[in-house]
């Protein structure tokens, strides 16, 4: 049985039964309890599970964290929400230093079963400041592991894998994704973490992504069936560790790869993804490896440059027409 | 530039093995010297350089065994220009701001020695790859990608002209071709089925092929074998020692049929020894029959007895199977109507002798059951017309007709 509902629904799914699963899980956030979440994934759960499970801070992010990895290392397992990955910058300390690195520097006498959530957005008009995706900030340091699901299912899965994994994890979520829909398993639903999923089978070219960006590719897939390209798309799902296996495997077949991804270009996930490529099907490669990524600029504000900054289905088809030979 | 071919060291030597390599790349070679160990299927040789030169590439490893004439080397020879593959591989390639000979290379700089830059042929690593496994030069190859890049479509293209043109080449191995399906499990061939694969993928490639089929009526060879095998004590007669007896005096009227193709000169046997197809639980040997058309029948059934039995338990000699100048494959057992056989080289015809069924024919006017039985002459087109094919079936036919001929 699987029911149809929205990346929203399902995130709150996975919260609600690992509440319900654990007394050691709790959630602290700004909003997340009486207000339900800015974004309100965390609607009904301050009902259901009062103040002490579910907890509201006032505006601090570096305080917010550093609660968060405190009772962590005392044993909870905190979930962690801030408000837009923009302010995770004030937490910088407590998660790059802090977080990922304690575990390491105490010789394993400290764990850190935190989950910090945040969503991450871009062409909602917000500014440069709050418009910006720094999957690839995370996914740099050691010691931290960097999830950024594109569909309801895996959002769910990934999110309950996470609250049981005994590392920091940072969660990304996607404004974008809140209110799409999709089929999610019903009952227990764990998705491997540090493994990707080939979205949609083909033979001519892989196409790898994830989060917003892999709607985007899909879409691009779409296009090129009916132009004769098959398309492979790979959903990384899981951002660090990435799943060199997968990645390898699905080049290995179709000997081309195009990376879409809504970050900069510039030592970008996209940048990870073509050395692997590079290091371990050189030989297979028919063509350059080709990254469609954000325009190199602080987001504009103003509608159509922002539009023209982010890339759409239209210009990842583009890239795959060009690579093979056909554009 | 030069490429180093496996030599052919013996009149039977069809590949190869590299055992030792004495020079390796990037060393300079003189004329007559001895760069490598080569094992044939006789003996290890020491093979020389035909070149003087630097080896570029070496591209067959210790152990490898390639076919003859397969290139397993390159050496650079002087005043040529740098082979672009080999510059990763040389320490000492030239890679100067000013061009510069490298020192084991004398040379004047010819005018066609054009900078290794330009000379860069644009390839995918795959088309790279793809080439390297198949031997083909690139540079012969026109890319169509992005920047006129060699893809793996160009060299897909390339292989299918090729193809298409050259004379029939020899069998590549199959896992060379296709990769392996998940679902597949590999096995490693047996030396017989290695053999057959072989002798039959060459005698199809090699041998033009075509096929003449007749139908007999075996009504009285089956009455005559019955009365011979009425005596209990002596060998019992089969139809296939028939056929055998039969073949054998209609090679004796066209001896054409019992001759070989060889080397743009036909061979005609003296001797009339007719091989028959045995099958094994894995795969079919084809003992011979000696000097069959000058055996009465009876031995003709002591003989195939004795050479079926010896085939079963693996012990055969080698003068069991070979001189073999025709064969002969009888499917009857099995129910079936007819089919072709392919020849067993260096023989230019074989006979597929299918199931012997009751048959309505129509005879006098009237239609009456008969016994029939269909064989099928494979004939080497090179050696035989259609017409001797079917006078000499016909012959066949009409000894296993008339069975008195075969006493």
């Amino acid at each position: 049985m699987a029911a149809n509902i929205t990346y929203r629904e399902a995130l709150n799914q996975a919260l609600r039964e690992e509440l319900q699963n654990n007394p050691d899980v709790f959630i602290i956030g700004e909003e997340v309890a009486q207000y339900g979440g800015a974004y309100k994934v965390t609607e009904g759960l301050y009902k259901e599970f009062g103040p002490e499970r579910v907890v509201d801070t006032p505006i601090s992010e570096e305080g917010i964290a550093g609660c968060g990895i405190g009772a962590a290392m005392l044993g909870l397992r905190p979930v962690v929400e801030m408000m837009t990955v923009n302010f995770t910058l004030l937490a910088m300390d407590q998660i790059v230093n802090n977080a990922a690195k304690l575990r390491y520097m105490s010789g394993g006498q400290f764990q850190i079963p935190a989950v910090i959530r945040t969503p991450q957005s871009l062409g909602l008009q917000l500014g440069a400041q709050h418009s910006q995706s720094l999957e690839a900030w995370y996914a740099h340091v050691p010691g931290l592991k960097v999830i950024a699901p594109a569909t309801p299912a895996d959002a769910k899965g990934l999110l309950k894998s996470s609250i049981r994994d005994n590392n920091p994890i940072i969660f990304l979520e996607n404004e974008m994704l809140y209110g799409t829909k999709g089929e999610v398993p019903e009952g227990e639903l764990f998705i491997p973490i540090g493994k990707a999923d080939v979205k949609r089978q083909g033979k001519d070219i892989t196409l790898i992504s994830y989060s917003m960006m892999l709607i985007q590719a899909m879409k691009a897939a779409d296009t090129l069936a009916k132009e004769g390209i098959d398309v492979e798309v790979l959903d990384l799902r899981t951002l660090r560790p990435l799943d060199a296996e997968s990645i390898l495997a699905s080049v290995k077949k179709t000997h081309k790869a195009v990376i879409a991804e809504a970050d900069w270009k510039s030592c970008g996930m996209g940048a990870e993804v073509t050395s692997i490529i590079l290091s371990g099907a050189f030989d297979y490669l028919d063509a350059p490896v080709v990254r469609v990524a954000l325009a190199e600029v602080p987001m504009p504000y103003s509608k159509p440059l922002e539009k023209a900054a982010i890339p759409t289905a239209d210009d990842i088809a583009a890239a795959v027409r060009k690579i093979m030979g056909k554009g | 530039m030069a490429e180093v071919t496996m030599p052919k060291m013996s009149d039977t030597m069809e590949e190869g093995t590299v055992v030792r390599w004495i020079k390796h790349e990037g060393d300079t070679v003189d004329k007559g010297q001895i760069i490598a160990e080569i094992e044939t299927d006789k003996a290890n040789v020491e093979m020389e350089a035909f070149e003087q030169g630097v080896i570029s590439k070496i591209l067959v490893h210790e152990g490898e065994a390639v076919p003859v004439g397969q290139p397993i080397a390159v050496i650079e020879t002087a005043g040529a220009a740098v082979h672009p593959e080999a510059q990763a591989v040389i320490p000492e390639a030239p890679a100067p701001a000013q061009p510069e000979a490298p020192e084991e290379v004398p040379q004047e700089p010819p005018a066609e020695a054009a900078v290794p830059e330009e000379e860069r042929i644009m390839a995918s690593p795959l088309a790279r790859r793809m080439a390297e496994e198949r031997g083909i030069d690139l540079s012969k190859i026109h890319g169509t990608g992005p920047n006129g890049r060699i893809t793996e479509t160009d060299i897909e293209d390339f292989l299918k002209a090729e193809k298409k043109e050259e004379a029939p080449t020899p069998p590549r191995p199959a896992e060379e071709a296709a990769p392996i399906p998940a679902e597949a499990e590999e096995q490693e061939l047996s030396r017989m089925r290695k053999t057959i694969a072989e002798r039959m993928a060459k005698s199809k490639q090699t041998i033009p092929h075509f096929y003449v089929t007749a139908d007999v009526a075996m009504d009285w060879a089956a009455r005559t074998r019955e009365e011979l095998n009425a005596h209990e004590d002596q060998v019992k007669i089969s139809f296939t020692d028939m056929i055998i007896k039969a073949a054998a005096l209609a090679l004796k009227e066209f001896p054409q049929v019992n001759s070989s193709f060889h080397e743009n000169k036909l061979l005609m046997h003296k001797n009339i020894n007719v091989g028959l197809a045995v099958a094994l639980p894995d795969g079919l040997v084809a003992p011979v029959v000696h000097n069959a058309d000058s055996m009465p029948l009876r031995q003709i059934a002591a003989e195939t007895k004795e050479l079926a039995k010896r085939a079963r338990e693996n012990t055969l000699t080698t003068t069991d199977y070979t001189g073999g100048t025709f064969t002969i494959s009888n499917l009857g057992m099995f129910d079936v109507e007819e089919f072709a056989a392919i020849i067993n080289p260096p023989e230019s015809a074989s006979i597929a002798v299918g199931t012997i069924r009751d048959m309505p024919v129509v005879e006098d006017d009237a239609i009456t059951i008969s016994k029939r039985m269909k064989m099928t002459i494979s004939a080497d087109h090179r050696v035989l017309d259609g017409a001797v094919a079917a006078q000499f079936l016909n012959k066949v036919k009409s000894c296993l007709e008339s069975p008195t001929n075969l006493l």
